[in-house]
C-alpha cells in the first residue's frame, strides 16, 4: 500500500473569488521512497505541500488525499503533523518569546501522547536534541534563543531540517529548503534531510532547482505547470529540467 | 480583626504629627484647593475622554480603616516577598502595618522612614522633594492624594550606596460594605551614583476602593533606578497611580509596570530626562479580561542633551476587556541627539475587546530620533500554523503565543521575585506548567538534568 496517494487535487485560496492554483493533482508516494516536485514560480508546488500540511488559507474544492490508510483532508494540521507529516516551511516564521527547545518538547510530546507513548524526560529530551544539533552541525545556544527570531535566511532553513529530524517524522515535505543557502549549508541539510530516508518513510522536495538532488538523489522527479503535474521522471529529468529551463514544457503543453 | 495602628512607629497615631509641619499644611492646604478648584476630571478633558471616571466621582469615599481583615492577611500572605526582599513595607488601606513589615535589616547608607518618622528625623528631605515632582497641577488625582498625605514611605539613599536586594513597597486595599478611599505616598531620593532595586505592590481585596497612590523618585547624577511596579487588581475598586521621576546627569532608571486584571485602573507616569545623558526604559504590560479597564498615560520628557529613552508597553485583552495607551514624548529645545523608541503591540483575544493607542511626540529641537509603532490585532495565523504543523493543538497555540506576547516584558524584568510572580500569573492563566521559564528554559532543563 502506498504511503501518499493523491487523486485528482484541486485546491484555491480561501477565500471570496479565490484563485484556483491546484488542477488535478496526481501523485503517488510509497514507503522508502524520495520524490522531487519541481517547477517554476506559480507552479503550484509550495501550496501542494501547504496543503498536503493542512494549511487552512487553500480550500479543497476537489479529489483526495490517503495517507497511510486515512484521509489526511479530514485531518487538521496537528493532526497531520502528529501522525507523522512534517512540513519544512519555505519561509519559516519568527516567533519571539517561545524557545525552540520548550516548542520543540512540546510537538515531540504532542506526537507521543497521540501513539499513546509516555512523555519524552528531558534528559532523553537533550540526549535527542543534542544529537540532532551535531548532525545538523548547530550551535547548542540556538535552543534557547527564540524561534527564528533574528535568525538568516540559512539559519532558519537548518532549523527547519533540525526540527523535521527530532520530529521523525514519516512523510516529510521540504518546500524550498534549498533556496538562499550556499553551498556548504546545503550539504549539511541534504545530510540532515537523508539521514530521514529509511524504508518507513518517504521525502518530498519541491524545488525550483535540481541543485539539492545532487545530495539527496530522488527515486522519482515531478514536474509541475498550472497546477497539475505535467511530466515525471527519474534523476536524469531534473538534469534535463536544469538544462533546459522550464519553458520546453509550456511549448510541450501549448503544442 | 486586627488593629494595626496601635505600634509606636505608626503614622496613623502620629495623623496630628503631621500637619504641624507649616510647609506641609502649607501643600495639603494648596493641593486641597486646587482639587476642589478643577475637581474630579471630567469626559472633555483630553487626557481622560477615554477614560470614564463618573463611577468615582458619583461615589462617596469614606478614609479607608487600618483594619487587617481576613482578606487583606491573605493577600498579604501572597504578595509578600518575605526573604527576597532586603526590606519590605506593608500598608493596609495606607495605613503603615509595622507588625507585618521587615525593616530590621540595616542596609549601608539606605534610610527607609514612614512620612511622619521622616518629619521629625530628616525633615529636610521631605520639605524640598515631597510635591516638586509629582505636581498636583499635573492630574486632580494627584491633588487629592497631596491633599491627603498622611502615610507612606521615604527612602533616602546615600551617594555611592547600592542596593542590590529588592526593596518592596507593599499596598493593600481592602474594604467592607462602605466604599473607601486611600493615598499611599512614595518619595525615593537617590543620591549621586546610588543604586536601588525597588518594587511597589499594589494588590486589592473584595469591596469598592479607590486607591490613588503618588511615586515620586529623584534619581541623581549616575544613579541606577530599577523600578517595578506590580498591580493586581480588584472585583470593584478603583486604581490610579502616578508616578513622577526625575533623571539627573548620567543617571539611569529602568521602569516596569505590570497590570494584572483590576476593575478599573489608570496610571499616569512622567519621567523627566533632565540632565544629559540620562538613560530611561520604561516597559508595560496589561493583562485583561472580563469588563476591566485600564488607561496607562506616560510621558517622556525630554528636557537635556544625549538622553536615550526606550517603552515598550504591551497589552493581551480579552473579552469586552478596554484599555488605552498614550505615550507622549516631549523633546524640549536644546535637547538635542535625543534617541527614544516607543513601541505599543496589542493582542485582542475577543471581537470585544478595543486597544486604543495613541502615540504623541512634540518635538522642538531639530537633530533628534524619535520614533514610534504600534500594532493591534489578534494572535498572528502564521504562527498558529506553524506551531499547529508541528503537532502542538490549537489552543495551545494560541495560549503559548499569548504566554509568549506578555513574556517578551516579563524576560526583561530583572527582579526575580517580580518576573517569578507575572510568570507564574500568565502560565496559571494559560494552563502552562507553573515552572515554565520560556525564557530561561535551558537553565531549567540542566536543572532537571
Amino acid at each position: 500500500m502506498s504511503l501518499l496517494e493523491i487523486k485528482n487535487l484541486h485546491a484555491r485560496v480561501a477565500a471570496p473569488g479565490g484563485r484556483d492554483i491546484l488542477n488535478g493533482v496526481n501523485l503517488t508516494v510509497n514507503a522508502g521512497q524520495v520524490h522531487a516536485i519541481m517547477g517554476k514560480n506559480g507552479s503550484g508546488k509550495s501550496t501542494l505541500a501547504q496543503v498536503l500540511a493542512g494549511r487552512e488559507t487553500y480550500e479543497v474544492t476537489q479529489g483526495s488525499v490517503t495517507y497511510d490508510g486515512k484521509d489526511l483532508l479530514e485531518l487538521s494540521a496537528e493532526e497531520r503533523a502528529r501522525e507523522g507529516v512534517f512540513l519544512a516551511f519555505q519561509y519559516p516564521v519568527e516567533i519571539p518569546g517561545v524557545s525552540t527547545d520548550y516548542f520543540l518538547k512540546a510537538a515531540v510530546n504532542a506526537a507521543r501522547k497521540h501513539r499513546g507513548q509516555p512523555e519524552m524526560d528531558s534528559v532523553a529530551f537533550l540526549k535527542l536534541i543534542r544529537e540532532k544539533m551535531a548532525l545538523l552541525k548547530m550551535d547548542p545556544s540556538f535552543m534557547k534563543r527564540a524561534i527564528n527570531e533574528g535568525f538568516s535566511g540559512g539559519e532558519k532553513k537548518r532549523n527547519e531540517i533540525f526540527q523535521m529530524t527530532v520530529c521523525d517524522p514519516r512523510l516529510a515535505l521540504m518546500d524550498e529548503t534549498d533556496s538562499g543557502l550556499d553551498i556548504d549549508a546545503l550539504k549539511v541539510v541534504a545530510a540532515g534531510a537523508s539521514s530521514l530516508r529509511g524504508p518507513d518513510r518517504a521525502i518530498i522536495i519541491v524545488t525550483h532547482y535540481q541543485r539539492i538532488l545532487d545530495y539527496i538523489q530522488p527515486d522519482f522527479v515531478h514536474v509541475m505547470l498550472k497546477g497539475r503535474i505535467v511530466k515525471s521522471g527519474d534523476k536524469n529529468l531534473a538534469r534535463e529540467l536544469e538544462e533546459r529551463g522550464y519553458d520546453f514544457l509550456d511549448e510541450g503543453e501549448a503544442a | 480583626m486586627t488593629q494595626l495602628a496601635s505600634g509606636k512607629t505608626s503614622d496613623h497615631a502620629r495623623a496630628g504629627a503631621v500637619s504641624t509641619q507649616p510647609w506641609l499644611t502649607a501643600l495639603r492646604r494648596a493641593a486641597a484647593e486646587r482639587f476642589s478648584a478643577v475637581g474630579y476630571p471630567k469626559p472633555t478633558d483630553e487626557d481622560w475622554r477615554l477614560t470614564n471616571i463618573a463611577s468615582i466621582s458619583r461615589t462617596k469615599f469614606a478614609p479607608a480603616p487600618a483594619h487587617l481583615d481576613d482578606e487583606a492577611a491573605h493577600l498579604i500572605r501572597d504578595a509578600a516577598f518575605g526573604p527576597d526582599a532586603a526590606i519590605e513595607l506593608v500598608f493596609v488601606n495606607g495605613h503603615f502595618a509595622p507588625s507585618l513589615s521587615q525593616t530590621s535589616r540595616s542596609v549601608r547608607g539606605l534610610t527607609v522612614t514612614t512620612i511622619s518618622q521622616s518629619l521629625s528625623s530628616s525633615p529636610a528631605i521631605l520639605e524640598q522633594n515631597l510635591g516638586r515632582l509629582a505636581e498636583i497641577t499635573d492630574t486632580p488625582f494627584i491633588a487629592m492624594n497631596t491633599a491627603n498625605v498622611h502615610d507612606g514611605a521615604v527612602l533616602h539613599l546615600a551617594r555611592g550606596a547600592s542596593v542590590e536586594k529588592t526593596i518592596h513597597l507593599l499596598f493593600v486595599s481592602t474594604t467592607g460594605a462602605e466604599p473607601t478611599q486611600s493615598f499611599p505616598r512614595v518619595l525615593i531620593v537617590a543620591e549621586e551614583n546610588s543604586e536601588l532595586n525597588l518594587v511597589e505592590s499594589f494588590v486589592a481585596g473584595r469591596g469598592v476602593h479607590l486607591t490613588s497612590a503618588v511615586t515620586e523618585i529623584s534619581a541623581g547624577s549616575d544613579s541606577r533606578i530599577n523600578y517595578n511596579r506590580m498591580q493586581r487588581g480588584c472585583e470593584e475598586g478603583y486604581a490610579v497611580t502616578a508616578l513622577a521621576a526625575k533623571l539627573s546627569r548620567g543617571s539611569r532608571f529602568i521602569g516596569h509596570a505590570a497590570t494584572l486584571g483590576g476593575n478599573f485602573t489608570r496610571n499616569d507616569l512622567k519621567i523627566i530626562l533632565a540632565g544629559e545623558g540620562a538613560d530611561a526604559t520604561i516597559n508595560g504590560l496589561a493583562i485583561l479580561s472580563g469588563d476591566q479597564h485600564c488607561d496607562n498615560h506616560t510621558l517622556l520628557d525630554h528636557a537635556a542633551a544625549h538622553c536615550p529613552s526606550h517603552e515598550l508597553y504591551k497589552h493581551v485583552l480579552a473579552d469586552r476587556s478596554t484599555c488605552v495607551f498614550r505615550g507622549k514624548i516631549l523633546v524640549r529645545p536644546g535637547a538635542q541627539k535625543t534617541d527614544s523608541k516607543q513601541s505599543s503591540k496589542s493582542l485582542l483575544l475577543s471581537d470585544d475587546a478595543q486597544m486604543n493607542s495613541q502615540p504623541a511626540l512634540e518635538i522642538y529641537a531639530d537633530d533628534v530620533k524619535c520614533t514610534h509603532g504600534s500594532t493591534t490585532g489578534p494572535v498572528d495565523e502564521e504562527m498558529i500554523f506553524y506551531l499547529r504543523s508541528r503537532g502542538v493543538g490549537l489552543e495551545a497555540s494560541r495560549h503559548l503565543l499569548t504566554y509568549a506576547f506578555a513574556a517578551d516584558v516579563t524576560r526583561r524584568i530583572k527582579a526575580e521575585p517580580v518576573r517569578r510572580r507575572l510568570e507564574d500569573f500568565l502560565a496559571a492563566q494559560h494552563g502552562l506548567p507553573r515552572d515554565l521559564r520560556i525564557t530561561d528554559l535551558g537553565a531549567h532543563d540542566e536543572k532537571a538534568r
